[in-house]
This record gives structure tokens, sequence and C-alpha cells, in this order.
């Protein structure tokens, strides 16, 4: 029992480090809500991941990306990082620690490239084609980047912030009119 | 599987591995995980060829004197894609030598739609992305806002969601049981699993009101306490799934054909599983114990007693038996939820997040002007973000919530399980027949509503 919980707080919200949160990698670091956030910038993600992989964070669990336009939502970020419009959100996990760790990148609007991982997690695949197609960001390196959710026709990157909800036009048969 | 002395001797320095008591689960010491991405580019196994390129193979004037191979496309229409999965199949004669999922047929922009939809709305919409395991998506979903809320759901409201999502997970084992005996030609089990997993969703809808797509689970706690009489319905059900448990076994584990077409079939190894972010009974398979609800406990899955089930040739055969196992899991959780359900409230009493009674709104000004709001305006989330994940019984689904301090989401992101788990797919084929494919396919158990959300 006692064990358990210690698990959980272990799991769920790993202490912080009394001195504040030290750099991983060389990249600065924040905690919130119990969540660790790493913060290298473009060219050092690959080696960032790299190298906390073999530290043992074995598993890539998510890439995912924020459009941050206008900047609409309050960010925390270290000192030294300047947000830019895109978020690159990668999630990582340790089986032995049990602890996930979040890798941020900061992606300017205009040049919406970055690094791919597949190199060190294969399993990004898929993920790095996700955001690629909601998000319009390439990966560098990546073996097949190409739509995946939307046709390959489509125009546009639907997650952008910038991209209206669109609503098309259904006609019901025997629609009796407006009530 | 055995703690050896050499296992016992690595015990002092992974003390994680010493937090569980179940000494035979206990996470095996583990191979040198060189970086996935060798292995698997050594293998080749997936295709990536556009539509185009594969079409302009057309025109290409064929040499029969030259061995060749043959792309040839399967899906979206077909019984065992499970929906609307499409494969594009390079064959070497029978045999599958590369392979292309193909999948966005229901692409529907749910997470589009989430930033649109209030945090109170939010559960409608995610619980339709796995719509075999429901629960989970307004569980985790539930889990993530709470996190940024800062409300501590109480104890009676983490019970009966744990309660609902073990029941939850036993209708979609079943789900998987009889889809992947019809698949491989026990089309007989497919009527049995279908019908047990009927009376799963019975007992769900006499407690949610729905048989799927619930909204139960809701940020703050459940939409409403369990009915009377629930104690009965739950245990009819615990007592009438087992022995039925064993008539599968019988039809299924038992029969040399079923053992046949899926021992040794689809075969990954846990490099290739962790390499490729495969979670849930496929990671499971290799023997690789991890499951989140007995590692990184949530609800309290720390208080329940249970196994966590792992097989040792990672193939099509293991991942059966591990969910069939499972269903008997979460049986001994169910019952033990049904012993020890605590009184309480069924949902946080936070003025904030929760309505007021019905009672009230007949008497009170006030409690009507806040019941308006909170179901038109929806309840304000503090900015932040936060990460959670449940096990689904597809593996690791996660949320990421982004928060602009508004009523809305400002990014709502789901890690479904089946849409990163697809990516096995092709290197389980490579190399196997392409009737083996259908077992394959079958056996990473993918619902196309999450992974295409």
């Amino acid at each position: 029992m006692g064990d358990a919980d210690a698990a959980r707080s272990d799991g769920d919200r790993p202490d912080p480090a009394p001195s504040g949160p030290e750099p991983i990698c060389g990249a600065p670091v924040t905690v919130a809500l119990g969540e660790t956030t790493v913060h290298p910038n473009r060219d050092e993600l690959v080696g960032v991941v790299r190298s906390l992989r073999d530290d043992g964070w074995l598993m890539c669990l998510d890439v995912t990306a924020v459009d941050h336009l206008a900047n609409a939502a309050i960010r925390t970020l270290p000192e030294g990082v300047e947000p830019e419009r895109f978020e690159v959100v990668v999630v990582l996990i340790s089986h032995e620690r049990r602890e996930r760790l979040r890798i941020k990148v900061q992606v300017p609007a205009d040049d919406p490239t970055v690094p791919s991982l597949f190199e060190v997690h294969p399993g990004t695949e898929a993920l790095e084609r996700e955001v690629f197609d909601l998000f319009g960001i390439a990966f560098d390196g990546h073996p097949d980047l190409t739509r995946i959710l939307m046709p390959e026709d489509w125009d546009g990157h639907p997650l952008r912030k910038d991209y209206a909800v669109g609503r098309i036009p259904v006609q019901f048969k025997g629609d009796p009119g407006p009530r | 599987m055995t703690t050896t002395d050499a296992q016992a001797a690595e015990g002092t320095e992974r003390p994680v591995a010493a937090v569980t008591d179940e000494g035979d689960q206990e996470i095996a010491p583990r191979r040198a995980v060189a970086g996935g991405p060798e292995v698997l580019r050594e293998m080749g196994s997936v295709m990536r060829l556009s539509e185009a390129e594969v079409a302009a193979f057309g025109d290409v004037e064929s040499d029969p004197t030259v061995a060749t191979t043959t792309i040839m496309n399967m899906g979206p229409q077909h019984p065992s894609t499970h929906g609307v999965l499409r494969l594009m199949l390079e064959l070497d004669g029978e045999r599958v030598v590369r392979t292309k999922p193909v999948i966005g047929y229901l692409h529907t922009g749910m997470e589009k739609t989430g930033e649109e939809l209030t945090y109170l709305q939010g559960p409608t919409n995610v619980t339709r992305m796995d719509y075999a395991a429901p629960l989970f998506n307004e569980l985790v979903f539930s889990l993530t806002t709470e996190k940024l809320l800062g409300v501590e759901v109480p104890e009676r409201a983490t019970w009966i969601r744990m309660l609902l999502c073990e029941l939850n997970r036993m209708s979609s084992h079943l789900l998987f049981l009889a889809t992947n005996g019809m698949d491989v030609g026990a089309v007989s089990m497919l009527i049995y699993g279908w019908r047990e997993r009927e009376e799963t969703l019975r007992v769900l809808e006499r407690i949610t009101g729905l048989r799927m797509n619930h909204n139960f689970i809701r940020p703050g706690g459940v939409a409403a306490d369990v009915p009377d009489g629930w104690e009965e319905a739950v245990g009819e059900l615990i007592e009438m799934i087992p022995p039925r448990l064993d008539e599968y076994e019988v039809l299924l584990s038992d029969q040399p054909i079923y053992r046949d077409r899926l021992q040794g079939v689809g075969v990954i190894t846990a490099e290739e599983a962790i390499a490729l972010g495969a979670t849930g009974p496929i990671l499971r398979s290799t023997g690789y114990a991890w499951d989140l609800r007995r590692d990184m406990p949530y609800l309290a899955y720390d208080e329940v007693d249970f196994d966590v089930v792992v097989g040792s040739y990672g193939d099509c055969f293991d991942r059966y038996a591990i969910r069939l196992a499972e269903v008997r899991e979460s049986i001994k959780i169910v019952a033990q939820v049904l012993d020890r359900m605590p009184p309480g409230d069924y949902r946080v009493q936070d003025k904030k997040v929760t309505p007021p009674p019905r009672a009230r709104i007949d008497e009170s000004m006030e409690a009507l002007i806040h019941h308006f709001k909170i179901f038109t305006e929806g309840f304000r989330v503090p900015p932040g973000e936060a990460y959670t994940a449940v096990e689904s019984p597809r593996g690791e689904l996660g949320c990421y919530i982004v928060s602009d301090g508004s009523a809305k989401p400002y990014r709502m992101h789901v890690r479904g399980p089946s849409f990163v788990n697809i990516q096995t797919l092709p290197h389980m084929m490579r190399d196997g027949l392409i009737a083996d494919g259908v077992a394959v396919i079958s056996s990473v158990d993918p619902i196309m509503g999450e992974v295409d959300r």
C-alpha cells in the first residue's frame, strides 16, 4: 500500500529539484502542474531526444503541435527562449523512472521546419505526418512526409488557428423547412 | 516466468521494480534496446509510395521472364479491416513484402471541433473517438481538465469511474474476441462474443443511460450516481461472464485450427514495439510488463488487486490470450469495486464546476443564473497545459490540453493508441502470407474512429 503510494507520487508528480529545475542536456527546463518540460531549440532537438533515449527515455509517445497565433495562450517559457507562432510538443516516457517528459520546440511561422525524430524513434513517423498534415510544419529527414488524415489534394492545414471551422450545407430529403 | 538470481541482484539497482509485490510480473531485465531504426530500416517493411507513384506502375511493360512483385489494395471496404482501414500491399506471390496503411477515411476533425466546445461539452466529442471504449476517452479528457482546474474528485466518483472503465474494458475485449474469431474463420465466435458484449453494454446502459457514447464521465465527477439495484446488475454480470470465457477457451484456445492460424504469426519483439511506440496488449505480448494502471496508477488502481498479463512470444495468439485474460482481471477489479464502493458524492462540490442541484433552481434565483451560466458559457479553466494518460483497452490513451484561461480548450489533442499501434502492421505482416495479414490486423485491434479522429 505504502509502496503503491510511493509509486504514484513518483509517477504523477516528480518532486521538483529543490534548487529550481536543472537544465536537461543543456536545455532549459520548466515545471508546471508536476509536468516537466524541456525547451531545446530546433537544432538541438534531435540531439536532446537521442541522449534522453540513451538515458532511459525509451519511448516517444506523442508528437503534436500548438498554434499560438497572436499569442492567445499564456505561455510559461524559460529565459532565453523566444516565443514563436508554433510549438512542436513531444512526449517521452521512461519506464524505469515511471515519468513522462515533455519537449517543446518553438517554430517560427515564416520557416515552419523541424528536424525529424524518425532516426531516433521510428514510431514518430505517423505522428509527424499528422502534424505536417494539420499544421503544415515540415519535418526535415522524414522518410515520407505526405498528408495522412486529409485527402492528398487538400488545401490548407486545418488545425492552424487562421483556418476557419467550415460548414458544408447538407440538404436533407423531406426537410419540413424552418419551424 | 520466475525471478532469477540475476534479476534479483539487478533489483537493487532498479528500485522501481521493487515497488510491486507481484514477483512474477516485475519488469523483466531489458536487453539493450538498440535504437529501433537500425532494425527497422533493415527490414524495410513499410511501403512509402504515393497513389500516383503506384498508379504509374500500371504503364510499366511486364516482362514474364523477370520476377516481379504485385501491388494490391486491401480495403477500405473489407470485412476484416475493422472499419475503413486500407492497406497497400506489395506481394511476392502469396507473401507480403511491404505494406502501407492508408488512413483518414473517418477523419472528422474532432480535435478542431474540440476547440469550439466548452469543457463541459468536451466529453460528448471525445467519446466518439474510440467508440468501442468511449468511457476511457471521457475519462482522460476529464482527468486532464481536472488537473488544469486543480480539483480533487470525490472518492465515490473515482470508484464509479473505475467500475465503468473496467466494464467498458470487458465489453471492448469481448468485441475483440468476437471479431478476432470471425477474422480467422471461427465465425460462430462472433455470435458468442457479441452476446456477452451486449450483456455488458446492458449493464452500462442501466448505469449511464446509453449503450455507447455515454458522456457520463465529466470534468468534476460523473453525470449521476449509480442507480438503485446496480449491485445486482453488475453482480449478475460478473457471475455470468467467467463460465462463458471458459467456453471461449474450448472454442478458440483449445482448437488446433485456431492456434495454427495465430501462433507464430505476426511476431514483434519488445525492441520493435518500443521503437514504434506501440502500447497496450501489443507491447505486453512481447513480455514487457507495462500497464499504466499498475505502473503509473490513476483513479484508485493502486488500491485494488489485479494482475498485469504479459505474453512471451509477441505473436497474434499472445495478443488474443492477453485480452482474454484481461477480461478476467477486469472482473476481479469490478468485484472489488462492488465490495468497496465508498459512500459520498458522485461529483465535486465546487460551485465553479458543478451545476446546482435541480431542487435549488426552483427556489433560488442565483442557482438558476448559476445553472444557466455553466451550461451556456461554461466554466473557465486556468491557463496552462497538461497531459494525462490512461490505460485504454488498446494502450496509452493520452490527452493534451492547452488552456488560455477561457471556457474552451485552446488546443485539445488526443493521443490515440490505435493511431500509433497501426504502425506495427507493416513490420508484423512482413514475410507473412496475405491470409495471415487478416489475423495480424485483427490482433492489433485498431478502432478507426480513434485512428482518424
